[in-house]
């Protein structure tokens, strides 16, 4: 059997290239700025509180809209260009292919969420803060979105659309994220596993403060899962 | 090189390939002719790894396309039916981006790209957007793309489709400079293509293996009636008919002509050649015969029969 990490610098490169030098990154960086910007400012000074709860709140849900639409075009558009048959015959393996493409976008997320450490350093200003929590709270950030990100790269290798795999991705991105908040709803013998599979219950853990390796199992199981998934999907041109 | 044995592709239930064994050896140019939707095309995707087989074995280089695809993907250099390119990227970026992909090293890139773009004539565009280039310049931007790592087998899907009759007859005469060192399947359907460019022509019919050989062998088997054409100056009336009695002749008409010539196509029995009859009658009449020619059967009329009457041999 074939090796599964092949050569992926190419596919990344050209993926960032792509990201950058279009408007894309760009419009969805600030897209992002300003809506947790303004979640966090309107509230900040009713909870006068030298911390980012209210941020590490908002961001979940902004995430919500804006990495589906990081990841739509990955694999949706190779597939409708018929470039995918181009790459697919290069020495380079399913997996290093979405996994170059996905790290990309996980990049991307990265430069997206990181000025928001902007905010850190104003409430820092303001009084005691707890760094420890601060910086778990951001890496928390970065385990989320890359789930998220992962789920949206697979939901682009379902489909060559990018408007359908963008309500794909919403769809099973929102799956997870709705869980922890009907819990109340669900018989109590439910709530338990039903809460583990929920993305923001493991983020709000390290928000806490604490990276606990179960959370941290639990996103990269979820990424792995999903990763592995999309490259099944690239090889679904061998069912037929 | 390439051994092929009976390879089955099902779609569904339709079958596109239908018990496939050939073999390719190494420096040949093979010629794989076929109507539209033979089977052609889904043969080459299965041996550039792009689709497994239903059934069968494909073997590329002593190694299994399933079990060692990676491998065999480096051999191989592909240019797809469709010529999918990045319309977004241009010629140079394009170019750098395959090579990287193919893991050619970086201190070699510079000088393959430069050779590749003087034998595949690129220089005019280098820094265009692939989105803008005429179809002829993306046919030559899809070829460069397929032979940036020097493979060793080329495979190419209808490698001429869409350029003009000069960038054919540059493509096909590379395709023959390139069939010296590397081994070539190229897909086509013109035949014209075939007999100039292959050393041998396998073809195919709704997925199944119809003839494969040299072409000058195929030529001979199926080969049978000679058809010579002949024009005259003035002749009487009641040509046809007395050509006709002329041992060797199976069948003679007038074919009209627009500019007022008389011409006459003269159907030969297999294996005769009656020209020198044809020329002691016409002395003995007193016709002028100012031109006479012969054509054997050719390819496409070898194609046609092939792939009308779904015979095999």
């Amino acid at each position: 059997m074939d090796k599964q990490f092949t050569n992926i610098l190419p596919i990344f490169k050209r993926e960032m290239k792509f990201y950058f030098d279009s408007p894309m990154a760009y419009v969805v960086i600030i897209i992002f700025l300003l809506f947790s910007g303004w979640f966090f400012t309107s509230n900040f000074f009713m909870v006068a509180q030298a911390d980012l709860r209210v941020i590490f709140g908002i961001i979940p849900f902004v995430y919500l809209f804006v990495t589906p639409a990081l990841t739509m075009r990955l694999i949706a558009e190779e597939r409708k260009n018929g470039t995918m048959e181009l790459l697919v015959t290069m020495p380079i393996s399913d997996f290093s292919i979405v996994l170059g493409k996905y790290l990309a976008a996980v990049v991307l997320l990265a430069a997206m969420v990181l000025p928001t450490l902007l905010y850190a350093i104003t409430v820092a200003g303001l009084g005691d803060m707890d760094f420890g929590s601060t910086i778990a709270g951001f890496i928390g950030l970065i385990l989320l979105g890359s789930a998220y990100l992962a789920i949206g790269t697979y939901g682009s290798s379902l489909t060559d659309n990018q408007v359908i795999a963008f309500i794909v991705s919403w769809l099973m991105v929102f799956f997870f994220f709705i869980l922890d908040k009907i819990l109340f709803f669900l018989p109590a013998w439910m709530v338990s596993p039903v809460e583990y599979m929920s993305l923001e219950y493991h983020f709000q853990n390290i928000a806490r403060g604490v990276i606990d390796t179960r959370d941290v199992i639990y996103y990269l199981s979820l990424m792995t899962l999903a990763l592995f998934l999309a490259s099944r999907s690239l090889a679904a041109r061998r069912w037929r | 090189m390439i051994e092929i044995s009976n390879l089955t592709k099902m779609y569904g239930d339709q079958t596109a390939v239908n018990n496939i064994s050939f073999s390719v050896k190494k420096g040949e140019i093979v010629g794989f002719l076929g109507p539209n939707g033979a089977g052609k095309s889904t043969t080459m995707k299965i041996i550039t790894c792009y689709m497994p087989p239903t059934s069968g074995d494909v073997k590329v280089g002593g190694l299994d396309a399933r079990e060692q695809s990676l491998e065999v993907r480096r051999m191989i250099g592909y240019l797809p039916e469709a010529n999918p390119l990045y319309v977004e990227m241009n010629v140079i970026d394009f170019l750098f981006y395959i090579a990287d992909l193919r893991s050619v090293p970086k201190d070699r890139q510079n000088g393959r790209i430069r050779d590749l773009i003087e034998l595949c004539g690129l220089g005019d565009v280098l820094h265009k957007d692939i989105g803008q280039l005429s179809k002829g310049y993306r046919q030559r931007v899809g070829l460069a793309q397929a032979m940036i790592h020097e493979p060793a087998i080329l495979i190419l899907d209808e490698p001429t489709i869409g350029l003009d009759p000069n960038q054919v007859l540059d493509i096909r005469s590379l395709i023959k400079r390139l069939g010296q060192e590397k081994t070539v399947i190229l897909s086509t359907h013109i035949m014209t293509e075939v007999e100039a460019t292959c050393d041998r022509v396998i073809i195919i019919n709704k997925g199944s293996l119809v003839a494969d050989g040299p072409i000058s062998d195929l030529q001979h088997d199926f080969a049978g009636k000679a058809v010579i054409t002949i024009e005259l100056l003035n002749p009487g009336t009641g040509v046809d008919k007395i050509l006709a009695k002329i041992p060797g002749i199976e069948d003679a008409r007038e074919i009209y002509d627009p500019s007022g010539a008389k011409l006459y196509r003269l159907v030969a029995a297999p294996g005769k050649d009656p020209r020198p009859d044809i020329f002691d009658t016409a002395v003995t009449l007193k016709w002028t015969i100012i031109g006479m020619s012969r054509e054997t059967r050719s390819l496409e009329e070898l194609f046609h029969q092939l792939t009308t009457t779904n015979g095999k041999r």
